[in-house]
């Protein structure tokens, strides 16, 4: 998917007149977010449970090589087979071979972001294959030929209006206004579709080293099917997703839903230790997983590092009040909301994406509530400090910086103007005390009127004070 | 540590320019906590238009500037909570390539303080000069709130401010939408903030709108003045100094 990160202010702009986002995305405030506020506070080591989680993440990205070394053996012992992608173009290879010769011409998916950050679904369905999407929201989002617009819910910007007018337009039949109607009826649809796939894609929440197992999460149960009713289970995942133990999984585990969703633990969290064994009648004949690094090997030795911690909570997101004005779409690709911005000139370079890193507020709520304490707005500044040494913003940014820096560079120069300025405009706007239009303010005049200095400088009237008392 | 303190004011560039009176509203606190006040020069910007930019040159450019004048006091104390938060906790991340500078960075940082919680947890201070028969909200400005952690204080000491009561709003930790330039290159969702923050605030039935940054302060009272609606804006210091001789933030002196 080619990124329209540069036109994110456009976008933003157009999605906030449109009133049904913001309900939908008013009420992940008032869901999400708040269940992780309720989760939070009824577990007492929950903080503490936040550092073993940084601790493990830590541990594992200063020995990367090793965990997958590991993990690699024991995977492999379980009768699974590895592939590892360097990148985006060999991990769809692989997939498209592996499905290929399974014989495929139906696949199920359920949700996995590396998927989407390949653009794995366009992929195959170019080579001749139908991918049905197996989670609901994936679905949803498939059904309207969009892409997900949150990590953890990808059709969390739409309302169930919306929801029931495409369904009805797909599947038929009345138009059904009753959420519980709505999931029958996808689950009707898609329970033919687990039977007639030959591979099921899955992606993968973490990959346990010491026993060689695939961990996914999920609400609906979805994970389960695509990977254990087709003959073939191919799942897709990342270097970073790789822990030690079982127990490192549990602690992560742990944070995961409560962060997501509040929900203490998912629906159905599984795992998968290789495929199905001769004494066992159910489960894939195959199993294979494609290891994806795409990066992210550079990234363990420099400045982002920590980054890859992120388990993919979507809590950043859910607490942003940038993503919660301008919904997920605005961001222009695969990952949205601040760990989006850290995450997405990663992968499409800066160049492309640079307005990201600088649509925050660097409120600081991202890494107040990151279960792996991810300093995204530190981040976002390390990408805006790359965006300023290539030069990326357009000049009048640039200039205007550089006309304020050449000022406040030379006191007394700035003392001079700005006492000038302030005795200008005290004049101009004694009479309203603000102006609702100014020279070179557009940017705040559109919406705002700009309060009018009172006329003096602060160090005028310390001069005067010191003058009185001496 | 003397008895009486000597507290260099880092009064910032925007209560330099936009707000005095909040400069001497914070002289007056502090003097009444017992610290002995100056203004040391050169001091212009803290440097965070630049350093939220992705200009290091800049930002380290002015820290060399300030950070001599500053040096010889016990304490720097800066009506702000995002000014304070740059010389805090970002003033040692500068420097990577000049040991020396990062060093002097460090030792000063350790001794920045923003005002209210300066206030409040080095000086102990537990009553005020301030009253004033009002019913008043207060939004918590996030650098302040979340790279400080000021959020009591200011509470505890309005709380001492004889005749106000304090109503809190829902979401009072949620940004404002100033974001420094942010505002300015994102127009419609800083609108869409700010929009979010003041119904929140005129909920709470409050006629008096307060916070401790000056950035977030003329971000709200811009929109209310431009919506024309009558909640008045002003910074806490001027509360509770008891310094409410200037009209409220973008409003107009009275006649007479
Ligand atoms: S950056 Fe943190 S909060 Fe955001 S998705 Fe990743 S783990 Fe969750």
């Amino acid at each position: 998917m080619e990124p329209q990160s540069l036109a994110f202010r456009e976008r933003a702009a157009a999605a906030l007149q449109d009133p049904h986002l913001a309900t939908a995305l008013r009420r992940l405030e008032s869901g999400w977010q708040r269940g992780r506020a309720r989760a939070a506070a009824a577990l007492p080591e929950f903080e503490a449970l936040r550092d073993a989680a940084v601790a493990i993440k830590d541990h594992v990205l200063e020995n990367l090589d090793l965990y997958l070394e590991i993990f690699e053996r024991r995977f492999t012992a379980t009768g699974g087979v590895l592939h590892w992608a360097r990148d985006a173009a060999e991990a769809r290879a692989i997939a498209l071979r592996i499905c290929r010769e399974a014989g495929a011409r139906t696949v199920t998916k359920s949700k996995s972001m590396v998927a989407e950050e390949i653009g794995l679904n366009a992929f195959l369905e170019a080579n001749g294959l139908t991918v049905v999407e197996t989670d609901l929201g994936e679905y949803i989002v498939q059904l309207a030929g969009e892409v997900p617009s949150h990590l953890v819910g990808p059709a969390v910007h739409m309302t169930r209006e919306r929801i029931a007018e495409l369904f009805a337009r797909h599947h038929g039949g009345p138009l059904k206004r009753d959420s519980a109607e709505l999931v029958a009826e996808a689950r009707r649809v898609l329970r033919r579709r687990y039977l007639e796939a030959d591979v099921g894609i899955t992606g993968a929440n973490f990959l346990v080293a010491e026993t060689g197992s695939i961990v996914t999460v999920t609400n609906e149960g979805n994970a389960e099917l695509t990977q254990g009713l087709p003959r073939v289970h191919l799942c897709i995942a990342s270097l970073e997703k790789v822990v030690p133990t079982v127990e490192d999984a549990f602690t992560l585990l742990r944070l995961l839903a409560r962060s997501a969703t509040g929900q203490e633990f998912s629906a159905y969290t599984t795992f998968l230790t290789g495929p199905r064994r001769r004494s066992e009648r159910d489960g894939p004949e195959a199993m294979h997983l494609i290891l994806l690094d795409n990066g992210r090997s550079a990234m363990v030795g420099g400045p982002f590092r920590e980054m890859l911690r992120c388990i993919r909570c979507g809590a950043c997101m859910n607490h942003c009040p940038v993503y919660l004005a301008a919904g997920g779409h605005a961001y222009g690709w695969v990952y949205v909301g601040p760990m989006g911005s850290v995450l997405t000139p990663q992968f499409a370079g800066i160049e492309r994406t640079w307005t990201l890193p600088t649509a925050s507020t660097f409120c600081g709520r991202c890494q107040e509530v990151c279960p792996v304490r991810i300093p995204l707005p530190k981040l976002m500044r390390l990408w805006r400090e790359e965006a300023h040494r290539r030069r990326l913003p357009p000049p009048v940014a640039r200039y205007g910086l550089a006309a304020w820096a050449f000022l406040a560079e030379r006191p007394a120069l700035y003392r001079f103007v700005t006492r000038l300025a302030v005795a200008g405009l005290g004049l101009l706007g004694r009479r309203h005390g603000r102006f609702s239009r100014l020279p070179l303010a557009g940017g705040w005049t559109v919406s705002r009127d700009l309060p009018a200095p009172s006329g003096t400088t602060f160090r005028a009237l310390w001069k005067a004070r010191a003058r009185s008392r001496s | 540590m003397p008895d009486q303190p000597r507290v260099a004011l880092f009064v910032t560039c925007l209560v330099d320019l936009f707000r005095p009176s909040v400069g001497l509203a914070a002289v007056e606190l502090l003097e009444a906590a017992g610290c002995r006040v100056e203004l040391p020069e050169p001091q212009i910007c803290c440097g965070q238009p630049a350093f939220n930019s992705g200009d290091r040159q800049t930002t380290e450019n002015l820290a060399r500037q300030f950070i001599p004048a500053l040096e010889p006091y016990d304490y720097v104390v800066a009506p702000s909570g995002s000014c304070a938060g740059i010389l805090r906790t970002h003033l040692g991340e500068l420097f990577d390539s000049d040991p020396d500078w990062k060093m002097r960075a460090t030792a000063l940082a350790a001794r920045c303080h923003e005002l209210v919680s300066f206030l409040v947890d080095v000086r102990g201070m537990r009553t005020v000069p301030g009253r004033l028969t009002a019913r008043v909200t207060y939004h918590d400005s996030c650098s302040g709130l979340r790279e400080l952690g000021v959020k009591a204080q200011p509470r505890r000491l309005l709380a001492a401010v004889s005749g106000l009561e304090l109503v809190e709003m829902a979401r009072s930790e949620t940004c404002c939408g100033f974001g420094g330039t942010f505002c300015v290159k994102y127009p419609e969702i800083s609108t869409r903030m700010v929009d979010d923050k003041l119904a929140d605030a005129r909920a709470t039935g409050a006629e008096l709108l307060l916070a401790g940054d000056l950035g977030c302060l003329l971000n709200m009272a811009g929109r209310l003045a431009r919506k024309g609606e009558r909640m008045a804006v002003r910074h806490v210091a001027e509360v509770l100094a008891g310094r409410l001789e200037d009209p409220p933030i973008a409003a107009v002196r009275e006649a007479g």
